[in-house]
């Protein structure tokens, strides 16, 4: 968010706007700190890195969201909300992860993640029903969406793209068919 | 449900233990656990307020992976276990959890009976279609034409439809739900725990290991079109013709839970009288 420093004096509207960006950010940040829960324990060590790296950045997304909105507490993980899938936008898909995964591949789900939380935002920016103030914020979100699938593109060209057969183990943990 | 009042709520990671889950990375069951911590976060409750009973399978790992009292029991057992616990302690919210294995095969007759009594706890079941544990051998719930190494050209044989069962055998809240979906799997928990008698929600989660197809569920899924009825006869007609994929609330009964007698009929003392030698 490029609001600046100062507080946002926000209305009702606003306000849960901004709880689900933050919502958006925690849940991200939860998972990749899940993900990378899971590598640790199958000891694919470069991959958690990634993750808790990740997680840490999608976490200080949401401490500035807090900050910037001067929130004495941050807002509750309410069952209600609904997205239009069936979680928040930026959060990795469980089910995306292999024991044997590359960095490469963790950077693909974050890139995957980003398109889908710009997406979002550009939706909400293309939307006449929204009030005006919300759609300029999340049009500064969109741009910082944005900004990260540029990040994420130029991290990948930086590590090795993965083989054909990556996820051929010839002594596997558990023995499939 | 037993929800204490006037008490710090806590959240949804203060009911994870600090064991870390030996799951395969991208297993459904991963976000099973993180729906039932916060579903109980949600419902209020206090990890030593509730028991949460399994059978064998990866599945049902899942009670050392939270602060809840705990009971990894005998496969296909959990919920005589479970049953006999809630009846002993009714002041505990109990949770039965455990795979299609564990509560349809070897378990399948506990399964109608726990139904049948309608006492107050909630089984959660993580259905992958297949034996996770013991390395991809078909479950009641394996499509009859799913061809594996161990299942050459597929079992033939129809699959089991929980629900229906759940249903014909009595019980009071039949639900599924998907785990690709946590806020709505933690929802329909919530609401599970919160129905009076026997709670039954099927959750559809992935083995990514054993059925890597199965991640297309997530395309697959949807939510249920109709309101949840208290009709069984309607309940009856929805889930004869439900293609496995309706999520949501799909029943919800008004029977009266099993109510345990008050006090004890004999003393303890009393019945070893007569094993004595
Ligand atoms: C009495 C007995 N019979 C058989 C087994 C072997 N066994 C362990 S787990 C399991 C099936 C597990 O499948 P499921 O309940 O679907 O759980 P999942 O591993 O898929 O989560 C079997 C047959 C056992 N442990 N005990
Ligand atoms: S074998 Fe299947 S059910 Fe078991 S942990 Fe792995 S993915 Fe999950």
């Amino acid at each position: 968010m490029t609001a600046g420093k100062k507080k946002i004096k926000p209305d009702a509207a606003f306000a849960d706007f901004m709880a689900r960006a933050y919502v958006m950010e925690i849940d991200a940040s939860e998972r990749y700190a899940d993900f990378a829960d899971q590598m640790e324990v199958h000891n694919n060590l470069e991959v958690a890195q990634l993750f808790r790296k990740l997680s840490r950045i999608e976490g200080l997304h949401a401490k500035r969201i807090v900050e910037e909105m001067g929130w004495k507490q941050p807002p509750k993980m309410l069952l209600a909300w609904r997205w239009d899938d069936a979680e928040p936008p930026e959060t990795a898909p469980v089910t995306d992860l292999h024991y044997l995964m590359q960095p490469w591949h963790a950077l693909e789900i974050a890139l995957r993640n980003e398109r889908r939380a710009e997406r979002f935002f550009a939706r909400i920016v293309r939307s006449a029903k929204t009030p005006a103030a919300i759609r300029k914020i999340a049009a500064e979100m969109a741009e910082e969406e944005r900004e990260h699938v540029r990040l994420i593109r130029d991290w990948m060209k930086r590590v090795p793209k993965p083989e054909p057969g990556w996820d051929r183990d010839p002594d596997p943990p558990v023995y499939s068919d | 449900m037993n929800a204490p009042a006037n008490v710090v709520t806590l959240a949804a990671k203060d009911f994870k233990s600090e064991y870390k889950p030996v799951w395969c990375p991208g297993c459904g069951d991963y976000t099973v656990l993180a729906s039932i911590t916060r579903a109980l976060a949600a419902l209020g409750l206090r990890p030593e307020n509730v028991a949460l009973v399994s059978g064998i399978g990866c599945s049902s790992r899942i009670p050392a992976y939270t602060t809840c009292y705990g009971f990894h029991g005998v496969h296909g057992r959990a919920l005589a276990a479970g049953t006999g616990l809630k009846v002993a302690r009714p002041d505990l919210t109990v949770l039965v959890a455990g795979g299609d294995g564990d509560g349809y095969s070897i378990g399948g007759n506990h399964f109608m009976h726990a139904c049948r009594r309608n006492v107050d706890l909630t089984y959660i079941v993580m259905d992958n279609h297949v034996y996770g544990m013991t390395k991809g051998q078909p479950s009641p719930t394996t499509e009859p034409d799913w061809n594996s190494k161990l299942s050459p050209g597929g079992t033939g044989l129809r699959e089991f439809h929980p629900l229906v069962i759940a249903l014909a055998s009595g019980a009071n809240f039949i639900a599924r739900a998907f785990s690709g979906d946590p806020s709505g799997t933690a929802s329909l928990i919530t609401e599970a725990i919160r129905h009076p008698g026997f709670s039954f929600v099927e959750v559809l989660s992935p083995c990514v290991t054993f059925r890597p197809e199965q991640r297309a569920w997530k395309e697959a899924v949807r939510a249920s079109p109709v309101e949840p009825t208290d009709d069984p006869a309607r309940a009856a007609r929805r889930l004869m013709t439900d293609d496995g994929f309706n999520l949501g609330v799909l029943y919800k009964g008004t029977r009266r839970p099993y109510a345990p007698p008050g006090r004890a009929s004999h003393a303890v003392a009393d019945l070893e009288k007569e094993f004595a030698l």
